[in-house]
């Protein structure tokens, strides 16, 4: 469901008001008190002297097992977990004594639905806060307690991805490189070029061959190439890679050659002259490598 | 009477603690007494349940206002987690007192903080 349609179905929860539930499967009683005060570890002799329930077992009497009791409030929790919002958190609970519970009494419970609000970025992740409350009604229809409960419906945040092993061949990274490494990751073929003369020089380096400055600057290449020349590299074995691979120096119609592998295309179809265009592959969670395929491809 | 602080009140969170409790309060949701299923949830151990909070809340109360004492209301704030192994303990001061009902603010914090922030009305002695 979209939120406007979770709030959509949280009002019509809200509209229909009131719903009793079943009675408690017990009335209150002595024993279930006197295991209540035990585990507590509460010495108040008042409730079992005068034959009355602690307040706070209010709801106690009517926990029930599991859904025996459809709510308003199931089926909106039921679509908030089916819409993500699988987390769960009380955040509020607020009771309140019209007076104490008889030993002898039947409690019912009765729910409604009061509000929905959301979503809400929370320390927990982003999620609804869904509001209910609970009347008890005692012997004589009146009530005799009354609860406003809130809990967090929140969507647990994505594990963090699984880090990939480092790729073994890193490359040397420096003032000179790393604008070439930096748009291989934004899936750009960077060359460099002299800031003053505008040569374009490949691999990198400090200074301009032409025109002897030491000023620099880059270019972003088309991503066209063809293939000048190439090896198929069978052995040694490289750690990270599976043999054979296909290592090329690439032309690129801006005027410079680059060495990169030809991926995406059979061995025995690579040749010469071949028309390539530069794609990008994530070696590890920080290196993306310029390759190159086929151009039909 | 107002500004009166309560005896602070410190419980050790044994499992028996939080799965007896859970027990007495009908509460038979595995995160309070099945410790492998808890931590393969995520939780680091079992954890009291929100009836336990309140009856202790109330209990905190009427350890110190006595027997006489009607409780009207208990509102609670709930925070951190209660985990068994950890200690739960309760601070409160009389923050308000009109007509016959006082207000007493209960604190419950554990290790990692404030577990329940409390608010509970009573009247101390029945007319």
């Amino acid at each position: 469901m979209t939120d406007e349609e979770l709030h959509e179905l949280a009002g019509k929860q809200v509209a229909l008001g009131e719903m009793r539930g079943a009675p408690a499967p017990d009335p209150v009683n002595v024993p279930m008190i006197r295991h209540w005060l035990t585990a507590m570890g509460d010495t108040n002799p008042a409730y079992l002297d005068q034959g009355l329930a602690p307040p706070a077992m209010a709801q106690v009497w009517t926990m029930q097992g599991a859904g025996q009791n459809r709510s308003p409030v199931d089926d909106l929790l039921a679509a908030l977990n089916g819409s993500g919002y699988t987390g769960v958190v009380a955040t509020n609970c607020e009771q309140t004594y019209h007076r104490y519970a008889r030993v002898g009494e039947l409690l019912t419970p009765a729910t409604r639905l009061t509000g929905l609000a959301g979503p809400k970025r929370t320390a927990l992740g982003v999620g609804f806060f869904a509001t209910w409350n609970v009347t008890w009604y005692g012997d004589g229809d009146e009530p005799v307690a009354e609860m406003m409960f809130r809990v967090l419906k929140f969507r647990p945040r994505e594990p963090e991805p699984e880090r990939r092993p480092p790729y073994p061949l890193q490359p040397a990274v420096n003032q000179d490189t790393a604008f070439f490494w930096e748009g291989a990751k934004q899936e750009e073929l960077r060359i460099q070029c002299c800031a003053d003369c505008g040569e374009l020089r490949h691999p990198p380096g400090p200074m301009c061959s032409r025109c002897r400055s030491a000023n620099r600057s880059h270019t972003v290449a088309s991503g066209a190439g063809t293939l000048y020349s190439y090896v198929v590299h069978h052995h040694p074995p490289v750690p990270g890679r599976a043999t054979p691979f296909v290592v090329g120096v690439v032309e690129l119609p801006e005027g410079v050659r680059i060495v990169g592998n030809v991926v995406d295309c059979p061995i025995g179809e690579v040749e010469i002259g071949m028309r390539l265009k530069v794609t990008y592959r994530a070696m590890d969670d920080r290196l993306v490598l310029p390759v190159w395929a086929p151009e039909e491809s | 009477m107002i500004g009166t602080a309560l005896p602070e009140l410190s419980i050790e969170l044994t499992p028996t603690v939080v799965i007896s409790t859970a027990l007495a309060t009908r509460d038979f949701t595995p995160v309070h007494h099945d410790t492998a299923l808890a931590r393969a949830q995520g939780s680091k151990d079992i954890f009291l349940n929100i009836l336990t909070t309140m009856g202790l809340v109330e209990r905190y109360v009427t350890d110190w206002a006595g027997p006489r004492a009607v409780i009207r209301s208990i509102d609670v704030k709930l925070g951190v987690p209660a985990y068994a192994g950890d200690r739960l303990t309760f601070t409160g001061t009389v923050v308000a007192g009109a007509d016959d009902r006082l207000t007493v603010e209960v604190r419950g914090r554990v290790s990692l903080g404030d577990h329940a922030t409390a608010t509970v009305t009573f009247t101390p002695e029945e007319s």
